[in-house]
């Protein structure tokens, strides 16, 4: 199903390429100019010559890979349009983390937005997300599933403080992405009122700095680190710590930790059971059901390319919706993180 | 049902026994009658509600999701009760801040009052008006699909903690009382007295033992105690009261819907603890041959009891005491008492039913220690010594009835996988799959036999937890596996009850009660046991004398 604006955007192996302008979105693979929505790490890559993201996810990535993770850099404002060759490239808001972007991509009079990973609903620690017309819409489908529907955040973490009142002496051990969950997580905590110092592992220390740096406030945080015999100070406190870390020795420092995890996946109870989840906070960084299809619905694209995630369901409820819609088959995206 | 629903979420995360009672016992405590005295039938699975069929339910999903968003999202989540839950779309959007939850009670008394036809409408009404986690709690409710992970025994045992009482009072109590027990909870309040047993053929708490210690037998006499062969059966209490029958548990659970042969062969008046066995006549009529442990698995946890499998595996009790001799109570008789009007009564049952447990005799302990090194039948797990002059005392009183359980049998086998453990053992790798050498010709390969997670220190889990991060080869989620060959593994004496054929295990074997008992970092692997002779611990049918 060859449509013209394939000339445009098309999937390649290292990701979604365009000719006209000779540049990639998202890939996964280094190559010559990259253009990137977002820094979590299997969108942003290290490795390709030359990178345009807005100036927040540059950062990130400069966090991360290092200030040399590329020959040169570009930072693109959100709404500044930009021309590339015959092409010209806008970013906008996809309200999914901090610096997060959608990128709209113009020639001969078509454009194609490439959502990136988004989210629609409020957030405290980035910008919001933003309906860009188009003629295709790319979208991300990680929860595109009619099971998916997630709560109010304010309501997870009201069940977080909850279990804090009623399991005083255990150290609630929250996991959390390190790049945007980690510190919207702090926020909603702040915004619920909780003022208490928050102990943070050390792989989220960077990036909650450089969010403070940027403006959003996390209140007082403290390295979750366990010195002899302070093990009782950490009785009903809250620690943050990246998944991974949950499989270390890291964990057992602290006083009968009660395992948390903060993620759409949390939604499914077998999930949480699985990986040994007490406490389950329904709280995610990608649009749920209900979300992808009334954006679908308020941009009507002409169509609709689905890329990582549950394609199917998606593409099965647009075919119900006179929509055209086709999954890119993308490799590389990883599925499980949120 | 907002705090039910709740309550069930959480039960089913807190991977913790005290941790689950601690939920229970909050619960009672911050919850009125009857809400939360139909919450307490629910998790004892004693609420008798008319049951609504999974197949209806998908039926009313139908009306409302597309079909193949229903199969695509029933494939991901994988649980039909969870998945409806999840994806029963509701028109008008969120239900938070709603204030026309039904209550539990409400539920329990449309559902009592409708006919079959109309509980399909009814839940539907109700899946509208709740939220996903109060769906997915109604849906279990109404599909009797309850498995939460808690035993009623552990919801006894939290109606104890939270009326500070023994359990066995509550036990005692339990079959007199009905849904939704406000006059338990007042008693256990303390508003009120306690509840008249009123019911006939009550549970009676049993009489258990301590393991002997080897002091024991340096302080004991022998002469002031008998012996008995120790059943590797089940435990159970057979009563008969003014024509009611029941069967039960050890601790009091009603088991007799699942062994209503052995139930109709109630014949007598009164009370006999003895132990549930197996047991078919002789081809010649002379006798009969007991089970194996694995033939009384076949009757265990079945929804459905065929014909075939009531001829095949006749039910069967082995008694060895009595608590009620007609109507009257002989507990406060001693056991040499108990026993000689055992012995009388016996002679009235159905043989093939019911048989005396013999006695062992033994002049000192080292004729006891002899016989229990050589019991006569692979179902005997070791000897039992009770005290001559001792009551029957309700739970496990010190210096009266002893188990001298035979020595496990033990393998030498190699770790293959470990899983994280929860609560305490967060973070560390504690329960471990362990596998022996299958051989076929010279090809040598370890098959998985089992999973232990107990039966080492702390120190001990330490090491092993360190030696499983350094040697890992693949991590799946909590699980890694470890690198394990003929050069370089580690090897764990596993001890075990017994060895049964398992279809459902690659290696074709499932332990009983597996555990650590020793960590061999002296062996190498490739001197862990074999397939075979584990397979050669197998206990067949045996021949009863």
């Amino acid at each position: 199903m060859a449509s013209r604006f394939e000339d445009l955007l098309h999937p390649r192996p290292e990701g979604l390429y365009c000719p006209p302008g000779d540049f990639y979105i998202d890939p996964v693979r280094p190559v010559e100019r990259a253009l990137i929505t977002h820094g979590h790490a299997d969108h942003a890559r290290p490795g390709h010559s030359h990178v345009m993201a807005t100036g927040q996810t540059l950062d990130i990535m400069a966090i991360r890979y290092g200030a040399d993770h590329a020959r040169t850099t570009q930072p693109a404002e959100y709404g500044e349009i930009i021309d590339i060759g015959d092409v010209s490239v806008r970013f906008h808001p996809a309200g999914h983390v901090l610096g997060s972007a959608q990128i709209a991509v113009e020639w001969q009079g078509m454009r194609i937005v490439a959502s990136g990973d988004y989210k629609p609903r409020p957030d405290p620690t980035c910008a919001a997300f933003e309906p860009v017309d188009c003629d295709v819409f790319i979208t991300e489908a990680t929860f595109a599933l009619p099971v998916f529907r997630h709560p109010e955040a304010a309501s997870e973490i009201a069940r977080l403080l909850a279990s804090l009142r009623r399991n005083p002496d255990r150290a609630h051990m929250i996991g959390a992405y390190s790049l945007g969950k980690a510190q919207r997580v702090i926020r909603l905590l702040r915004d619920a009122g909780y003022s208490e110092p928050i102990y943070i592992h050390g792989a989220l220390e960077k990036l909650c700095t450089y969010y403070q740096s940027e403006g959003i406030d996390l209140g007082e945080l403290k390295p979750a680190t366990v010195a002899n015999g302070e093990k009782g100070q950490f009785a009903g406190a809250v620690v943050l710590g990246p998944p991974s870390a949950f499989g270390e020795a890291w964990v057992r420092r602290f006083p009968d930790p009660l395992i948390s995890f903060a993620s759409g996946w949390m939604s499914i109870r077998q999930r949480a059971r699985q990986r040994g989840v007490e406490l389950p906070l329904i709280i995610s960084d990608h649009a749920d059901w209900d979300e992808l299809i009334e954006t679908i619905e308020r941009i009507s694209p002409q169509e609709v390319w689905v890329t990582h995630g549950r394609e199917e369901a998606l593409v099965r409820w647009c075919a119900m919706n006179d929509i055209l819609a086709r999954p890119l088959h993308m490799v590389g995206y990883e599925d499980e993180a949120d | 049902m907002r705090r039910f629903a709740e309550l069930l979420e959480t039960l089913v995360l807190t991977p913790s026994r005290n941790g689950k009672i601690r939920l229970m016992v909050d619960y009672f405590r911050s919850v009125n009658d009857p809400e939360r005295g139909l919450a307490l039938a629910a998790i004892t699975r004693e609420l008798d509600i008319p049951s609504v069929k999974p197949a209806l339910l998908r039926q009313l999903v139908s009306v409302r999701v597309d079909e193949e968003l229903f199969r695509l999202s029933y494939d991901y989540v994988g649980d039909l009760a969870e998945t409806i839950a999840l994806i029963w779309p509701v028109k008008g959007g969120e239900r938070e801040g709603r204030n026309d939850v039904p209550t539990l009670s409400e539920v329990v008394a449309e559902l009592l009052a409708a006919s079959r036809r109309e509980g399909p409408a009814l839940v539907k009404g109700w899946l509208d008006r709740l939220d996903p986690s109060g769906r997915y709690a109604l849906i279990k409710l109404v599909t009797g699909g309850f498995r939460i992970g808690v035993s009623s025994r552990l919801a006894k045992q939290a109606l104890a903690e939270f009326g500070e009482v023994p359990i066995e009072e509550i036990e005692e109590l339990w079959h007199g009382l009905e849904p939704p027990y406000e006059s338990l909870f007042a008693w256990l309040e303390g508003d009120a007295e306690k509840p008249e047993s009123a019911a006939l053929a009550p549970f009676r708490p049993v009489m258990l033992s301590h393991p002997v210690e080897d002091a024991d037998f340096t302080r004991l006499d022998p002469a002031d105690f008998a012996g008995e062969w120790k059943w590797d059966g089940i435990r159970v209490q057979a009563t008969v009261d003014q024509g009611v029958k029941r069967l039960y548990s050890r601790t009091g659970d009603d088991i007799s819907g699942a062994f209503p042969d052995l139930v109709d062969a109630l014949t007598f008046e009164g009370t006999v603890d003895g132990e549930l066995l197996i047991a078919r006549p002789l081809a010649d009529a002379s006798g009969i041959e007991i089970g194996t442990f694995s033939d009384l698995q076949q009757r265990l946890n079945r929804k459905r009891l065929t014909a075939k499998m009531l001829k095949d595996h006749p039910a069967f009790m082995r008694v060895y005491d009595v608590l009620f001799d007609g109507r009257e109570d002989v507990r406060a008789l001693s056991f040499r008492e108990r026993r000689q009007r055992l012995e009388k009564r016996v002679k009235q049952f159905d043989p093939r039913r019911f048989d005396l447990s013999p006695l062992v005799e033994f002049p000192s302990w080292e004729s006891l220690a002899a016989h229990r090194a050589e019991p006569p039948l692979p179902m005997i797990e070791g000897v039992m010594i009770k005290r001559w002059d001792a009551p029957y005392l309700a739970g496990r009183p010190r210096g009266e009835w002893f188990k001298w359980k035979r020595d496990p049998f033990l393998i030498d086998a190699v770790l293959l996988y470990a899983q994280r453990g929860h609560g305490k053992r967060s973070g560390f790798y504690s329960d471990y799959t362990f596998g022996v050498w299958r051989e076929e010709g010279s090809a040598r390969e370890l098959v998985p036999v089992g999973k232990a997670y107990f039966g080492f220190t702390d120190e001990e889990l330490k090491k092993i937890d360190r030696y499983v991060r350094n040697n890992t080869i693949e991590r799946f989620g909590p699980v890694r596996s470890v690198r394990a060959d003929a050069e370089k593994g580690l090897v764990l004496e596993v001890a075990f009850e017994g060895v049964n054929r398992s279809t459902r295990h690659k290696s074709g074997v499932a332990m009983r009660f597996p555990r650590i008992s020793r960590l061999r970092w002296d062996k190498p692997p490739s001197e862990a046991d074999t397939l075979e002779a584990v397979e050669a611990l197998i206990t067949g049918p045996a021949v009863d004398a």
